[in-house]
């Protein structure tokens, strides 16, 4: 087995052993990337020179015999809507296309104390807006499994990336099903943390009410050793939130004895894929008989999530994207005779098209007269599918479900209709206008793809989701599974 | 339903310039949406809450402390055109 296929926890052990060292794997993550980056195209920017120097400062450390921390030295990839000090940060989007942020994320800040290896930038799809990074500005990534398939998206270069064994670990950005939907798709595990359980600050803003950084990794306790490492209060976000968790990874227990889950009937429909049923109805069993307690449950203002969500993630979109104007950073046309003139044009050039369309649509629903009937009404929805979640949480302790409707699907399948991309997101989205975590593990193959195991919890009980999908992971070998690249 | 005129305002109060096939477009792909999000209208929300943020946070104050902050080269770095530490714009009036 090369140094790239390993997880985190097994690089740290050979770490501290000193049977490695940081710079051997990070050559050897480097090695694996030239082989197969132009096959999945998972990354826009590279950082191999900073990753190399990073990693021979890791191994001085360790040579002094520093005791390092748990991610010191392990190459991660970082999506690039997340602002990193002196490295080009896009959002996939030629109105950024040059962009090079002055300071750090605050998850970047947290990572450099781990003493992180950066590999590079990963794509997605632009400004977040998308789920298969066909809306990249600049390339599709292409699903390891399957090169023909999208990756799904938007965090589809951090999920790509993952599965491709180009990183070890990478962070990506939800909200409405930007991590765990890609992690689906390429039989990686992905998690969205609790609203608030990870600073903000530094990721640009596509829907602040709904955004939240959070780790792709290839195993349920790697996922545990991220969260440990980005979640936490941060003065520079007035909405996060402090949280009692010191060490994610006590919650890695091998038992769900007596653990509470339901099924929420309307994410079982008929519409579901009948083979994708069979893998979750066999997930099911199997955490049936490891001791938890399993029962259909309902949400049932399941089917208002999506027209809810395409309402109120656009209106969001429209205000935060409003500061792409040509001034401070980023594209501007240059031949404009006047401010209004070079703000339309900058913004026209420099947008793609499903971040006009969500600009326009959320101009539009924010806008006199139509504000109560569209925007205030989606948000009265909102209230309405957290009280559901609120009932049902009364009762379990998490719920469970598929992560998509269907496997990874082709390049350019979905690309004419809006309506029909948005439907990706539909067992996903709920999750965030709950302000919920939400996680999605590796539960089995369809045809040879991936499918996605979702777990969902109450605020702050990651650990708990941890728990579930760490048993489920001891007694299964999907997650060990890679794609032949 | 939304008309061309509709999308002409909206992409101004946008600040987008939309070319005729974009209008046209735009105009079909946001009544395709609208319809899909009329289904909300089914559902009596006389007398729920809105909500806008999930937290139960409010009012986050801390100290007033002066801290660390970017120096003008660096916050400018990224203008398109500068001049001397200022970034420059064309004409505003």
């Amino acid at each position: 087995m090369s140094l790239y296929q390993k997880t985190a926890h097994e690089l740290h052990q050979l770490l501290i052993n000193k049977e490695v060292s940081a710079e051997e794997i990070t050559n050897s993550v480097f090695n694996r990337i030239n082989d197969v980056e132009e096959k999945t195209k998972a990354y826009i920017t590279l950082t191999k020179e900073q990753a190399l120097e990073k990693a021979r400062n890791v191994d001085e450390k360790i040579a002094a015999g520093e005791k390092v921390p748990p991610l010191a030295g392990i190459p991660i990839a970082i999506k690039d809507n997340i602002c990193t000090n002196g490295v080009k940060t896009t959002c996939a989007s030629n109105i950024l296309y040059n962009f090079v942020p002055p300071y750090n994320a605050t998850v970047m800040e947290r990572l450099n104390g781990e003493n992180v290896v950066i590999t590079g930038k990963t794509n997605m799809d632009e400004f977040a807006m998308g789920s298969s990074t066909e809306n990249s500005g600049f390339h599709t990534t292409k699903n390891p499994w399957d090169l023909e398939r999208v990756p799904g998206g938007s965090s589809g270069g951090s999920a790509a990336a993952v599965a491709a064994d180009q990183c070890i670990a990478a962070l990506g950005s939800d909200t409405g099903g930007s991590i765990r939907q890609p992690a689906a798709f390429c039989g990686v595990v992905g998690m969205k943390p609790t609203y608030g359980a990870v600073s903000r600050y530094g990721l640009v803003a596509f829907a602040s009410s709904l955004d939240q950084i959070g780790p792709f990794t290839k195993d349920v306790t790697d996922c545990a050793m991220m969260l440990n490492a980005i979640c936490g209060h941060d003065p520079l976000d007035s909405t996060s939130v402090k949280n009692d968790v010191s060490d994610y990874t006590k919650f890695l227990q091998n038992d769900v004895k007596g653990l509470k889950i339901g099924v929420p009937k309307e994410y079982m429909t008929e519409d579901l894929d009948p083979k994708m049923r069979k893998v979750i109805e066999d997930a099911v069993v199997k955490l049936s008989n490891l001791g938890a307690v399993v029962e259909e449950a309902s949400l049932p203002h399941t089917e208002y999530a999506l027209p809810a969500y395409y309402l109120l993630a656009p209106a969001e979109a429209s205000s935060n994207l409003a500061r792409y104007d040509g001034v401070r950073y980023g594209y501007r046309n240059v031949d404009a005779d006047d401010i209004l003139e070079m703000f339309m044009k900058s913004r026209s050039e420099g947008f793609g098209s499903e971040v006009k369309r969500r600009i326009m649509l959320g101009t539009y629903s924010l806008s006199a007269g139509y504000y109560d009937e569209y925007y205030n009404k989606a948000l009265k929805v909102r209230t309405l599918i957290r009280n559901d979640f609120n009932k049902a949480f009364e009762k379990y302790d998490l719920l469970l479900s598929p992560t998509t409707p269907s496997t990874a699907f082709k390049i350019g399948e979905n690309t004419d209709d809006p309506v029909q991309m948005y439907l990706e997101d539909i067992f996903t989205l709920s999750v965030n206008l709950a302000g919920i975590p939400g996680m999605s593990l590796p539960c089995g193959f369809v045809d040879g793809m991936p499918v996605g195991l979702q777990l969902m919890g109450k605020p702050f009980s990651e650990g708990t989701m941890l728990r579930a999908a760490y048993t489920f992971e001891q007694n299964t070998e999907y997650n060990r599974q890679r794609p032949a690249l | 339903m939304i008309s061309k005129k509709d999308v002409e305002h909206v992409a101004l109060l946008g600040r987008l310039k939309l070319n005729e096939e974009e209008k046209e477009i735009y105009t079909k792909q946001l009544n395709d949406i609208l319809e899909h999000a009329e289904k909300l209208q089914k559902l009596d929300t006389k007398d729920v809450t809105p909500t806008a943020h999930v937290l139960p946070v409010k009012n986050v104050f801390r100290e007033d402390e002066v801290g660390d902050h970017l120096p003008n080269e660096k916050a400018t770095a990224n203008a398109p055109e500068k001049e001397g530490n200022y970034v420059k714009v064309p004409k505003i009036m």
